[in-house]
């Protein structure tokens, strides 16, 4: 399926892209997030991301649908 | 609207209401240290239309609990250089004490929950994004 996914702050550093359309056959949010990991050589662990579908926070074992807006949400830090 | 993100200077608001006995401010201000580091710039980055519905739900979950007249959050994103204010909290009650709680609740809560992100700029040339500490 493809989805669409935002990069931010360090992720978007790693990639260094903004946004992209994604082909993936993984099934959970935190699955993709592994995916990308591996071909981007993100540092930061699973445990410390979380997940947006759609705008939306969602659990880590959240399954994507095609056509999904899907953003990793670094540590924040606002304040 | 509650909670607005800017990338201009921030200006305090008009901001009062007659049934008002008590108004709290905080203003977030970029400081010249971090962890004994010296500090030149922040960079604020934000995922702005979850912040925006995420910091909407943050001030009115506070207007709720602490029983507020009225509240507001403005964040800023983009660069920022030592005493530029970040974050402009006002908080609306008819006491003061609900007032200062509403305030620390708006601003811990925005520091955990608030898809904004901050790096920090050293004298030395070099930067960092920031993991908040508790």
């Amino acid at each position: 399926m493809k989805v669409s996914v935002q990069y931010f702050a360090s992720l978007r550093e790693s990639s260094g892209i903004e946004e992209e359309q994604i082909e993936t056959a993984t099934e959970t949010v935190s699955d993709f997030y592994l995916e990308l990991a591996k071909k981007y050589q993100f540092s930061l662990q699973l445990t410390s991301v979380r997940f947006a579908v759609n705008g939306q926070f969602v659990p880590a074992a959240s399954l994507l649908n095609e056509g999904d807006r899907v953003v990793f949400i670094p540590p924040v830090a606002g304040g | 609207m509650k909670f607005l993100l800017t990338s201009e200077t921030i200006i305090p608001p008009q901001f009062s209401e007659a049934s008002a006995g008590a108004k709290v401010v905080f203003e977030g201000v970029v400081r010249n240290s971090h962890k004994g580091r010296e500090v030149v710039q922040l960079e604020y980055e934000s995922y702005n239309e979850l912040a925006i519905s995420e910091g909407e739900q943050l001030v009115s979950e506070a207007i709720a609990k602490y029983e507020l007249i009225d509240a507001l959050t403005i964040h800023r994103i983009g660069t920022l250089t030592v005493g530029e204010v970040a974050v402009w909290i006002g908080v609306l009650s008819p006491h003061r004490k609900n007032a200062f709680l509403a305030c620390e609740f708006i601003i811990d809560e925005l520091k955990l929950r608030i898809p904004i992100w901050k790096k920090e700029h050293y004298r030395e040339g070099d930067s960092g994004w920031i993991e908040q500490q508790f």
